[in-house]
């Protein structure tokens, strides 16, 4: 935790947000979620509130690379630690793979739960790419990780609810965008050979 | 950055597969949806919602709650601004709109106060610091399909309560085969991922309300008719909305409250629901008991049609879910009757919910029919193609076109239905019990009166006005194809407005009959606006408009049986073991006209399939009797399909463009759900030999029902 900061009173504190990159200083009630801090302070409500009790993905962000709920935890307890929102996954003018898949592949309607989803799909590309298992992992001892099959993308991606019922819409894009991003590293690192 | 897929010709325009106009603003997390516009001196609004399920308020302790910090207003009973008395909103009359007027509590979950502060936090504290107090009185909220308040109603939005013609005890009596069953669905909600939100201001006398809509035309009609109010004066706007199912197309208490809000403190007020109250504030689908009762000879020819439903509606607004109306232009029979009855009790008011009364319905008739297959020792799609009506068989009507056999056949073909084993229990593997089910589909077609104006803008581009909703549909995205299509320029040079109450009348996101609605007012207005442009004048400066109206028209179609039509097809495997069902695959095959966007029409129509697969497997609120609230009412609790349940689902469509409508156009918005969870149940039957008639079909019920003839059947 940073030493107080000035503003700071009994029901509030000065925290840093580092969110996509930039710096916050901002008092915050203590009460308030980062999701709310998010949305309501920081003007940034491409993260969505759904349910705001860590039920249903909506409020889905990044924090320090991790996928995270943002209404499950306060702003306080994000401070100083590294945010990434759906407003900062793209590179300046150019989407990131996943978001370009959702977009060609329609793997959204409303698209209420979408910045959740494709938060959630950025995160489960790079733990599957770490190793990490999951319940549809069939030997989770394996030395090689398991390929990111339809079940793994299922399995991986349900704590981000659809209610429009785009699933299956999701899980080509998230298997599209993870099949190009296999092929960007494989192309960087052969580069750098 | 490229964004749109497809042709980019102007005739073609409607046929092609195009990414959706906001596409781009959905996944970059730019659109903003109705609670996520910012305003100067915003003040965050809390609803307080009663505890009781039948009562009086007593009292509101406001004055601890006015000294908490940031409290701006307490408004009750007591305080709040009048609303029109008996209002009668665009259903028909409506208490349910009608919040904070009296100290009369009808159910649990219903509005008692409303905490208005300078941040949400300070309202949501101040809400539950709150103390009222009530004066209960003995509730009943326990459906039962003979409960002694049970009466017929006159009629629903779908029609007359009751339909019958023939002398059914007769055909009955002469019936060699019969299935008389009952059949239940659960209490459902609709869900939708964007709670309820509405921001109301007055703006230099003009009242502002940014509403999650499904048709802000409406809902600008019913609050400008509650607060007693110049329509002209109120102007909602809802330019993205996160899902609607029926649930965002009225007053409520979201808007009600933004209004009343705004008007006593004179800031701008905004109200988000919590995923628990729109629980108790927004309808739901009713529970329903279904008896279905089919006689017929033994070639499978119907004699005798009887379809009784149940459902509940609350002491306020009385809604009907037509269950049975979902047969009356399906089967025909010597003897036919369709019935609707309600039980109203102390519940909040259901409503309109995707497919109301064909969900339900469905389920119970065409599983009914399943059975009846089975008795009549005949393939389930052969037993529709016995019974198919020549007219319709309420009405008399010819139809327009009936495409229900062709999407059997269709769907068998692709399913590999040819190869299917009918007999019921015989595939194993390892552990899961194997089955296949299938099950018919249809939905109105209508089209409701719409304005829209198009304009030729002087650089060459064109606006299409049409105060349509998008909720998710990619209603926009087909409009301006639609209008790109009848302009015969491309897609690039067309744009749309949408979700502006002043953009003038247009029939909401319902029924589905937005796109249809809405497109043939398109339509007429460039078929007039070409015909000004053929005559080679200049475009002025501000453009050349041409408005449209519908009312007409729409007015003077002939008189006909108009469906879409579709065919349900499941594989399940059931664990013998847990009594878990997993859905393998589906396989839809609809019927519905022209599709205008086949991307988007894809999505639409596999949505509501896995509403199906929903419903059948999973959705269930539970009522507690004891205190008469739910006992699943969160998004834990009440389980809607999420990623892993869901198989790979097809769906897929054949037919004409529908002859009666200018562009061909059906509508798509609710036929996946139809006959959905009736598939699955009749594909659990085929894998294990027992009929589940209550719905879902959560494992308990399969494991204590066991497999097998000898297996305990329904529940």
């Amino acid at each position: 935790m940073a030493p107080p900061t000035p503003g700071a009173t009994t029901t509030s504190s000065g925290i840093t947000l580092n969110v996509n990159g930039e710096k916050h200083t901002l008092p915050v009630d203590h009460r308030t979620t980062l999701l709310d801090a998010l949305r309501e302070r920081l003007d940034l409500t491409g993260t969505k509130k759904g349910c705001d009790q860590g039920q249903c993905g909506a409020c889905t962000v990044l924090v320090d690379g991790r996928r995270s709920l943002s209404c499950l935890q306060l702003a306080v307890a994000a401070d100083g630690r590294e945010i990434t929102t759906i407003e900062g996954v793209a590179d300046g003018d150019r989407l990131h793979p996943v978001q370009q898949a959702f977009l060609d592949l329609d793997g959204y309607q409303c698209g209420y739960c979408t910045p959740g989803q494709i938060c959630s799909a950025i995160a489960v590309i790079e733990e599957h790419a770490a190793g990490w298992p999951s319940a549809a992992t069939a030997d989770v001892g394996a030395e090689a990780a398991p390929p990111l099959d339809p079940d793994e993308i299922r399995e991986r991606m349900s704590g981000n609810l659809c209610r429009c019922g785009a699933y299956v819409s999701i899980v080509r894009a998230v298997a599209r965008a993870a099949e190009e991003m296999q092929a960007d590293d494989a192309a960087v690192k052969e580069a750098a050979a | 950055m490229t964004t749109a897929t497809g042709t980019t010709r102007g005739k073609g325009a409607v046929g092609a597969a195009r990414t959706r106009i906001e596409g781009l603003a959905k996944v970059t997390g730019e659109a903003r949806y109705s609670g996520e516009v910012p305003y100067a001196e915003l003040a965050h609004g809390w609803i307080v919602v009663s505890t009781v399920a039948r009562g009086r308020v007593r009292s509101v302790g406001e004055e601890a709650v006015l000294r908490m910090p940031g409290v701006l207003a307490v408004l009750h009973h007591g305080n709040a601004p009048r609303l029109k008395e008996n209002f009668v909103g665009q259903f028909g009359p409506d208490p349910a709109a009608e919040i904070l007027q009296r100290d009369r509590v009808p159910h649990i979950g219903w509005p008692v106060a409303f905490v208005v502060a300078e941040t949400s936090e300070q309202a949501r504290e101040a809400a539950e610091a709150l103390v009222v107090e009530y004066d209960t009185e003995p509730h009943d909220v326990d459906f039962h399909a003979d409960h002694p308040a049970r009466y017929t109603p006159e009629a629903s939005a779908m029609g007359p309560a009751v339909t019958e013609k023939g002398d059914l005890d007769a055909e009955l009596a002469a019936s060699a085969v019969l299935v008389d069953e009952r059949y239940s669905t659960p209490e459902q909600h609709h869900n939708a991922m964007e709670p309820h939100a509405a921001m109301a201001r007055w703006d230099n006398g003009r009242l502002e309300i940014v509403d999650s809509s499904q048709g802000t035309f409406a809902t600008a009609g019913e609050i400008a008719a509650l607060f007693q109010l110049d329509p002209a004066s109120v102007r909602v706007r809802s330019e993205h909305i996160g899902g609607g199912f029926g649930s965002k197309a009225m007053a409520r208490a979201h808007n009600v409250l933004a209004v009343m809000a705004t008007t006593v403190i004179g800031r701008p007020v905004r109200v988000v629901m919590t995923r628990r109250q729109m629980f108790s504030l927004i309808g739901y689908r009713s529970p329903t008991t279904q008896r279905v009762r089919l006689g017929a000879d033994a070639d499978g020819r119907l004699r005798a049609f009887d379809h009784d439903g149940v459902s509940v509606t609350s002491t306020l607004t009385e809604f009907v879910e037509a269950s049975s109306a979902f047969g009356r232009a399906l089967y025909d029979a010597d003897a036919h009757r369709t019935a609707n009855h309600v039980v109203p009790l102390d519940v909040p008011t259901p409503t309109f919910m995707r497919a109301p009364g064909e969900a339900p319905g469905s389920f119970a008739l065409e599983s009914a029919f399943d059975e009846l297959a089975e008795k009549c020792g005949l393939d389930p799609i052969e037993l529709r193609a016995r019974n198919e009506p020549t007219v319709g068989p309420v009405t008399g009507l010819p139809f327009e076109d009936n495409d229900l056999l062709a999407c059997f056949h269709e769907g068998a073909r692709r399913f590999g239905w040819a190869d299917r084993d009918p007999r019921p229990g015989v595939r194993r593997e390892g552990r899961w019990l194997i089955g296949t089910g299938t099950a018919g589909a249809t939905f109105p077609a209508g089209a409701a009166p719409s304005t829209a104006a198009v304009t030729a803008e002087a650089d060459d581009t064109f606006t299409v006005r049409v105060n349509a909703a998008d909720v998710g549909t990619g209603a926009r995205t087909a409009l301006v194809q639609v209008a790109a299509d009848a302009l015969d320029v491309p897609v690039e040079r067309v744009r749309v407005r949408i979700g502006d109450s002043d953009l003038g009348q247009a029939w909401l996101s319902g029924g589905s009959m937005g796109t249809r609605s809405w497109s043939w007012a398109v339509l007429a207005a460039v078929t007039e606006l070409r015909e000004r442009l053929a005559l080679g004048a200049d475009i002025p400066p501000e453009g050349i408009t041409v408005r449209s109206d519908t009312t007409e028209a729409i007015g003077a179609q002939a008189q006909l049986e108009r469906h879409s039509y579709g065919a349900q097809f499941a594989e399940v495997a059931v664990d013998v073991g847990t009594g878990e069902v997993r859905v393998r695959r589906m396989l839809g095959i609809f019927a519905a006209g022209r599709i205008v966007n086949p991307l988007t029409a894809r999505s639409q129509l596999v949505g509501g399939m896995i509403w199906g697969l929903s419903m059948a497997l999973h959705e269930e609120a539970v009522r507690d009797r004891a205190s008469g609230g739910l006992a699943n009412g969160d998004l834990a609790g009440y389980h809607f399909a999420a990623n892993a349940d869901v198989p790979v689902i097809e769906a897929d469509w054949i037919g004409e463009p529908a002859p009666g409508d200018p562009v061909g156009i059906k509508g798509i918005g609710e036929i996946g759900i139809v006959g959905g969870a009736a598939a699955i149940a009749n594909a659990v039957w085929h894998a294990t030999g027992v009929r589940h008639r209550a719905l879902p079909i959560r494992p308990d019920r399969v494991l204590s029902a066991g497999t097998g003839p000898e297996g305990r059947t329904g529940a």
